[in-house]
């Protein structure tokens, strides 16, 4: 051709993607994009976007069709080889539980989400990458469902997990977040998932499950958490990239940005105490602490990451230091609630023993022996004279992050914090300062939240006691609930490993 | 306080030229073994070079195959074809 | 010591999730897709009504005119979950790589005149963009559709869309030299040339159908069954100079649209079948989009094949026979 220069890849990419995109003429821009200006974000120039990855359709067929084909032939083989068998533990299980009936749910409704911003945000560039983070959250989903779904056959409290995940209070932590995501505008939404969660706050969701699944033996889990994850890299650039391109922006999208900064961090913290739990207390072999885990992956990873976004203005989010406080507390203060609503939960519950009591003295040698250890040694003797404690009373829940309120004040782990807002002549209940900021911001969001516990009392969960509840749960009451000793699980375990072991003689 | 540029990879045959390359070009790379992954940590940035790979390989690699054994990573990132760079130099 | 781990009894306690097996009638094995597909959309107990449609759930069976009892009736003939469509779509693509290697080491288009040159520009490589219109359709349903069965293939078509937009764009980089003026070139075509601007209406106008199913059988019963056999097998002698080059290199559209159809076909078959109104709604926006993308057609295959619109009509009599084919009363 004459003359004209060749391209170089990062030309030759904006050809394949953002050359595609026009300004349509037939019908108003406004109207084919409705939903990207509501939120206040102002974008003078969508093509200032970096593409994160120059990744073209046929490279990801390529890529993803290579890794599926790995992490399906560890499927069938483990299935082949009743891997299931070869766990540390069957206590180990529970965990499986949580991840399948609290998390895969929100696998899903990210994936919808970015395709709802696949679509509507108005430059192409996000666009694309949206998309295909769309279409690796529904990969993720059905990975989770299809490893999993071999555990369900041998085990309880795996088979009803989307029918709980609709309907079982602690689920509605979780469901509650990304309903809340789902339903903010589309920059929300990229700030919230891309940024908060997938970026801040993802390592310390899914290292501590795999690294905690390797651990205990579960080589399946593994391996679709390691193939998960290395889509996840590319959702963290895309979660940066987001962010600094709003600042980058507009000086008015600061304080916006700010805001959903500090909103979904507290959001994800909240959340991310079912894996605090997970880690310090259902994994049989321990992987490193919950407060380890927050000191890698948020106070080192995350003041990098602040120091780089602070030539923007932007600032560690509001209540990280509250949060860095709690990382002492949180696993403990959540596993009581399980214990004692065991009855309610959909996977078993257990005393740590004395093996794993020192464990949690040594990683948390300032508060666990003071707070907690007291009182796992009483619940562990009453269990013992055949008094184990359960809590009939329904809890109070937090209006916005939903958990029971059972964390303590900052500075004062003996005295439960509360907090309260009147709206509109009613009055609400927060667990903190973080979630009570949360609902003052964004009032006529939050007191829509289907809080289980009003829900059962207005009648609409089945009825009023406790099994209609859990019928309305579909919670198989005494295989799926209730303590692991003693468990349709425990006794299956049992039987294989007694088997195991008089074969082997 | 140094900002800590960092790569976590899986520990498996695709990925070990890579982690030997980052080895091998980084000086100063601080190695956290996990079961099954290595995180590669080092202050303000870590750099993967492709003829650094190529070498080890013995075969043309490109850098966006990295993703077949990413797990997750800190930093900014800046890639072409020569190489995969992770920092918070600007 | 042995552990002779295969005599032990490893009988399964249930076979299948609950929702699943309640679909298959008892507890009985299922399959990938089946696991991966049925009732993963959540449908109760929602928290918060979305800031940009307050008046409707983030997923809502009111975002279509069409009733389903049971919107996981639609399945996918496919069945498709996401590593079985990946790692389909790779094994397509590789032999769109040997091809574009093939004609690319044989300079088959960088040969060709400034009029064989001149007429895939004109009325080939414009299609990049009516791609990248079907992948913001497909997505929108993806986002905007109740119920994985449907939702979840939309996804992948909107991937497939993408790819086609940019096998376009590699015939057109290999036409230019790897220059990217014949894009450039084209674009302008699209965004000015009147052969393309009753398509470019067309799908602008799709962009704001907010009935998600509606949208659907525009793209998939009009857009995609006119159009793109108008484009991709009538117009071959709008570039006749390089008709055997462009077929090859425009293979996969067509294996794509034979085994994409199969599933939209399914799909629209099933929900029409549901009930009278359904089938009225589903007739009624199946003729309208099938007559405005002949319309549009016609001044397109007027432009590239002087034939007063003819093809445009025969690819929109093939669209009505299969449409009525599934049922609809057009």
């Amino acid at each position: 051709m004459s003359g004209a220069k060749k391209l170089g890849l990062k030309q030759r990419y904006a050809h394949m993607t953002r050359g595609l995109d026009w300004e349509t003429t037939y019908q108003p821009m406004d109207k084919v994009f409705p939903y990207d200006r509501f939120e206040g974000i102002k974008i003078k120039d969508w093509s200032a976007w970096e593409d994160p990855f120059r990744l073209t359709m046929d490279t990801y067929w390529k890529f993803q069709a290579e890794k599926e084909r790995k992490l399906y032939a560890v499927l069938d083989s483990f299935a082949q080889n009743n891997g299931q068998t070869g766990v540390s533990d069957g206590r180990y299980i529970n965990v499986l539980k949580l991840f399948l009936t609290g998390i895969s749910p929100e696998e899903y409704q990210a994936h919808r989400g970015f395709a709802f911003a696949g679509r509507h945000l108005r430059g192409v560039g996000p666009r694309v990458a949206a998309q295909m983070q769309s279409l690796d959250e529904l990969r993720h989903v059905q990975t989770q469902i299809h490893t999993i779904s071999h555990y369900n056959k041998y085990f309880d409290g795996l088979s009803e997990f989307r029918h709980m995940h609709d309907r079982v209070w602690y689920l509605s932590v979780p469901k509650s977040f990304f309903d809340d995501a789902r339903t903010a505008g589309p920059f929300e939404f990229m700030i919230a998932i891309g940024f908060a969660f997938e970026y801040l706050l993802t390592n310390l969701l899914f290292v501590p499950f795999m690294s905690g699944a390797a651990y205990n033996g579960d080589m399946s889990t593994v391996t679709f958490g390691f193939s998960a994850q290395s889509d996840e890299s590319r959702h963290m650039t895309l979660g940066i990239e987001v962010i600094k391109f709003l600042l980058e922006q507009h000086p008015d999208n600061l304080p916006i940005v700010q805001k959903w900064v500090d909103k979904w961090f507290w959001r994800g913290h909240r959340v991310l105490g079912l894996v605090a739990m997970m880690m310090d207390y259902m994994l049989p072999k321990k992987v490193m602490s919950w407060k380890e885990a927050w000191e890698i992956y948020f106070t080192e990873a995350g003041g990098s990451l602040f120091t780089d976004l602070a030539r923007y203005g932007l600032k560690v989010p509001k209540y990280a230091d509250v949060a860095t406080a709690e990382a002492e507390h949180i696993s403990h203060q959540n596993w009581a609630i399980f214990y004692q609503y065991t009855h309610a939960a959909g996977f078993h519950t257990w005393m740590p023993d004395a093996e794993h009591l020192d464990w949690l003295s040594a990683k948390y040698p300032d508060t666990f022996d003071k707070y907690y250890r007291p009182r796992w040694e009483l619940w562990a003797k009453l269990e013992k004279e055949g008094k184990r404690f359960y809590n009939n009373a329904l809890p109070q829940l937090c209006q916005c992050c939903q958990i029971p309120m059972g964390y303590t004040e900052p500075g004062d782990p003996t005295t439960i914090a509360f907090r309260s807002s009147t709206y509109k002549d009613q009055k609400y209940h927060f667990c903190s300062d973080g979630c009570k900021d949360i609902f003052d911001n964004e009032p006529d969001k939050f007191v829509q939240a289907w809080l289980p516990v009003h829900q059962i009392f207005q009648g609409n969960c089945g009825g009023a006691t406790v099994p209609d509840v859990l019928a309305w749960y579909r919670m198989n009451v005494g295989a799926d609930n209730m303590d692991y000793v003693g468990s349709p699980d425990e006794a299956l375990w049992n039987e294989w490993h007694a088997e195991k072991l008089r074969k082997a003689v | 306080m140094a900002q800590v540029a960092s790569i976590t990879l899986m520990l498996n045959d695709d990925a070990r030229p890579i982690i030997e390359s980052i080895l091998a070009d980084n000086t100063g790379v601080r190695v956290l073994n996990m079961t099954g992954a290595v995180k590669l940590d080092r202050d303000e940035s870590i750099v993967i070079n492709r003829a650094s790979v190529e070498e080890r390989l013995g075969r043309p690699w490109d850098p966006q195959e990295i993703h077949l054994v990413l797990i997750s990573m800190a930093g900014n990132l800046d890639e072409d074809d020569d190489q995969f760079t992770l920092s918070w130099r600007h | 010591m042995t552990i002779q781990i295969k005599t032990l009894d490893f009988e399964p306690k249930r076979q299948t999730f609950g929702h699943v097996a309640r679909r298959l009638g008892g507890d009985k094995p299922a399959t990938r897709y089946q696991e991966g597909t049925f009732d993963i959309q959540p449908t109760h107990n929602f928290h918060y009504k979305p800031l940009w449609e307050p008046d409707l759930w983030q997923y809502d069976v009111r975002k279509t005119a069409v009733v389903m009892e049971d919107w996981y009736k639609p399945l996918d003939p496919r069945q498709y979950y996401y590593a079985t469509y990946n790692i389909a779509r790779a094994n397509m693509n590789q032999a769109v790589d040997r091809n574009f290697v093939f004609v690319e080491e044989r300079g088959l288009l960088t040969k060709l005149s400034d009029t064989g040159r001149a007429g895939i520009q004109r009325g080939l490589l414009p299609m990049r963009h009516l791609h990248w219109g079907a992948n913001m359709n497909m997505t929108e349903i993806c986002q905007r559709g109740y119920g994985t069965a449907v939702t979840g293939p939309c996804i992948f078509s909107a991937g497939d869309h993408l790819g086609m937009a940019q096998i376009i764009s590699r015939i057109g980089l290999a036409l230019d030299g790897q220059t990217g003026t014949s894009l450039d070139a084209a674009k302008v075509v699209w965004l000015q040339d009147p052969a393309w601007q009753g398509v470019r209406q067309l799908i602008e106008d799709s962009f704001v159908e907010r009935d998600w199913f509606q949208l659907y059988v525009a793209q998939t019963i009009g857009i995609n069954a006119v159009l793109f056999p108008l484009v991709y097998r009538l117009a071959e002698p709008a570039w006749a100079e390089s008709v055997l080059t462009v077929a090859m290199l425009t293979e996969f559209m067509n294996d794509w649209q034979a085994e994409e159809t199969r599933w939209s076909d399914s799909v629209v078959r099933t929900v029409a079948a549901e009930s009278g109104a359904n089938r009225a709604l589903v007739s009624q926006w199946a003729a309208h989009w099938i007559d405005r993308a002949v319309v549009s057609g016609r001044t397109l295959s007027a432009a590239l094949l002087c034939d007063e619109g003819k093809a445009a009509d025969t690819a929109g009599e093939t669209a009505r026979t299969r449409a009525r084919a599934l049922g609809l009363a057009i």
